[in-house]
């Protein structure tokens, strides 16, 4: 049970700076996960959380308790690779007890942790295999388990699931939500898949290029970005981005009134959501259908706008559209989003 | 349809591989059937098997009884295995040093332990000797293992830091996690991964050793220290050579490195890293 907290945590390589000026704070029990474009930062903060990874400056206080110029294994955090990273010449067992065979913990209390850690993760039957015999999802298992018996303070995840088939990701992410409830463990999580980040988060941290963009509830994100570019990460399928101009506190597509808003006059971005959109006869969508496709409960449709903006709409599976077809589609005024000239979000 | 044609091309491979390994080996055969021979059979038949008069082990028996061919054989075996240890060792340790770790300097250092590929040590023997008598080493087994493991160790850092660059990087990252140190991280670790590395660097590493007369003829030339390169040309004497001797003392010398090469060729075979990280 711990806290994390990053104080002003900057990173170099040579002299291209990746993290820059971080600030954040991890609340006991919480799983906080990170999201953010490739190449970001978010395996090299993890790193320097885990003490693999110099800081150029700034603190880490795990429980309250500075440990950034620890080495890693005294820092009580434990860490999961995308790449399950286990030593392929020791078994199972082997695998899982080795950090405390290491720490000269004693022999029966090994056992017990091991065991522990095997049934919560369902590796009784597997103890003696060794990882080249496992299937992925077996070896990420093992990977995780070797995680529990270091008993840590913070687990730290890096792309746990991103090897996995979807069908293995879906139940291995309800399985690190079970062993979440039951741990009640700090965790930090980096993922680029949405839909793990927003079923698992507590919150969820928004990178960009080193910087942080956004924190908040998966809900609190999903329902109001801070900004453009939150708004086009959060959500799947991503948020559509229309040209609009704002006139009187009208947004105007085309000369259509699609929403109220506080926008002073003049050019501005317009974001809906796939799903938030519904066919409508005096709508202010109406285009033409490019592409239909049509996954039985739900069906995507692709529009060309009058003005030539592409939209995508999520419609439930009733409808029927063919290429070629014109189609008007209508939003709840306050699902619109309206970002200013940089980006930011602007309130109705 | 299709089996036919797959069984006959494996039939084909092997057909091939199978004249090779004859081509290769008819010449050993030859020496291990003329060691058992008497020097006239040796002469009159050189095909022909050992067998009834032709039969004789006198060749092995002046070889183990009359010479001093049981100490060249373990001055060979020392300087051999030695060298091999410390070239492995050594090499690994210098290329894990230049994959795993980022300091300055890092690319000229590895291009300095590996230049010496380019370059045959034999075209510095004067100097070498020079420094070898300067040291007070000459005639010793000491100079020999010196300079071997010098000789071998660029092409074995090359193919070491070749693999070992390939070995995962989060693996060592899970062992800094559990608390290894970085000592315990190469041996416990990475050595485990690039065994089947291992066992290839040893072996391209030990026949030119075992095999080697020049560094032997001219650094430990002395009757303690003579290998058994060196030390076979007692039989060759100037007016007669004895062949069953010779012979003898080839094929025993044959020995040490064929069991080596049986030991490391599983390991050469098996590959442990399988399963390591993804796949
Ligand atoms: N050892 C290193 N030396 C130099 N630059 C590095 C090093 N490690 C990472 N970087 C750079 O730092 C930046 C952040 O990398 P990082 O691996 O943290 O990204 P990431 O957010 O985890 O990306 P991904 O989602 O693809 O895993 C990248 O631009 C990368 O090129
Ligand atoms: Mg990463």
């Amino acid at each position: 049970m711990a806290t994390l907290e990053l104080r002003g945590v900057e990173k170099f390589f040579g002299t291209t700076q990746v993290i820059h000026d971080m600030n954040l704070s991890v609340a006991d029990g919480e799983l906080v996960v990170f999201v953010g474009p490739s190449g970001c930062g978010k395996s090299t903060l993890l790193r320097m959380i885990a003490g693999l990874e110099t800081l150029s400056s700034g603190e880490i206080h795990i429980d309250g308790r500075r440990v950034d110029y620890q080495p890693p294994s005294r820092r009580g955090i434990a860490m999961v690779f995308q790449s399950y990273a286990l030593y392929p010449h020791k078994d199972v067992r082997g695998n899982l007890g080795f950090s405390l065979k290491h720490d000269k913990v004693e022999k029966s209390e090994i056992d017990r942790r091991v065991n522990i850690a095997a049934d919560i993760l369902g590796l009784q039957d597997l103890m003696s295999r060794k990882p080249r015999e496992l299937s992925g999802g077996q070896r990420q298992r093992v990977a995780i388990g070797r995680a529990i018996v270091r008993e840590p303070k913070v687990f730290l995840f890096d792309e746990p699931l991103s090897n996995l088939d979807a069908a293995l990701r879906v139940h291995m992410r309800v399985e690190i939500l079970k062993l979440h409830q039951r741990l009640q463990n700090t965790m930090v999580y980096v993922t680029h898949d949405q839909v793990e980040a927003m079923t698992l988060a507590d919150r969820i941290v928004v990178f960009r290029a080193g910087r942080v963009e956004q924190t908040g509830t998966p809900l609190e994100l999903y329902r109001t970005p801070a900004n453009r570019f939150v708004a086009g990460f959060i959500g799947s399928p991503a948020m559509n981005f229309l040209n609009i101009t704002c006139k009187h506190g009208t947004v105007l597509l085309a000369e259509r009134s699609v929403c109220q808003s506080t926008h002073p006059d003049g050019e501005a971005t317009l974001g809906v959501r796939p799903e938030h959109l519904q066919v409508d006869e005096s709508g202010p969508f109406s285009g033409e259908v490019s592409v239909f496709e049509h996954l039985g409960g739900e069906a995507f449709v692709h529009l060309t706008l009058s003005d030539g903006q592409e939209l995508v709409a999520r419609l439930d599976g009733e409808h029927r559209f063919k290429p070629g077809d014109t189609c008007t589609l209508g939003i709840a005024a306050e699902k619109c989003h309206v970002f200013n000239q940089a980006g930011l979000r602007v309130d109705r | 349809m299709r089996r036919v044609q797959d069984q006959l091309s494996s039939a084909g491979i092997h057909l091939v591989l199978l004249a090779w390994t004859l081509l290769a080996l008819f010449p050993l055969t030859l020496i291990v059937i003329n060691s058992f021979k008497t020097r006239k059979a040796i002469f009159g038949d050189p095909l022909g098997l050992p067998t009834g008069k032709a039969l004789t082990l006198s060749g092995y028996e002046s070889v183990m009884t009359n010479s001093d061919f049981p100490m060249f054989f373990s001055n060979s075996l020392i300087v051999t295995s030695v060298s091999l240890f410390l070239i492995l060792l050594f090499g690994a340790m210098a290329a894990h040093a230049v994959s795993e770790y980022e300091f300055r300097g890092n690319s000229i250092i590895s291009l300095y332990l590996i230049v010496g590929i380019m370059v045959p040590i034999r075209l510095g023997t004067v100097a070498l000797l020079n420094l070898i008598v300067d040291l007070g080493l000459a005639n010793t087994l000491t100079a020999l293992i010196l300079v071997y493991t010098a000789q071998g160790l660029p092409i074995a850092i090359f193919i070491f830091s070749e693999f070992l660059r390939s070995v995962s990087r989060e693996i060592k990252d899970s062992a800094r996690i559990d608390g290894l140190s970085e000592y315990r991280i190469f041996f416990e670790v990475v050595i485990p991964l690039v065994r089947p590395v291992i066992a290839t660097v040893a072996v391209f590493s030990m026949i030119p050793i075992w095999n080697d007369l020049w560094f032997p003829l001219i650094l430990s030339p002395g009757e303690e220290t003579r290998t058994v390169t060196l030390g076979v040309q007692q039989f060759i004497g100037q007016y007669s050579v004895k062949w069953g001797s010779v012979l003898a003392a080839l094929s025993v010398a044959i020995l040490p490195v064929l069991i080596m090469y049986v030991i490391f060729s599983r390991q050469l075979i098996r590959g442990i890293t399988s399963g390591a990280v993804k796949g």
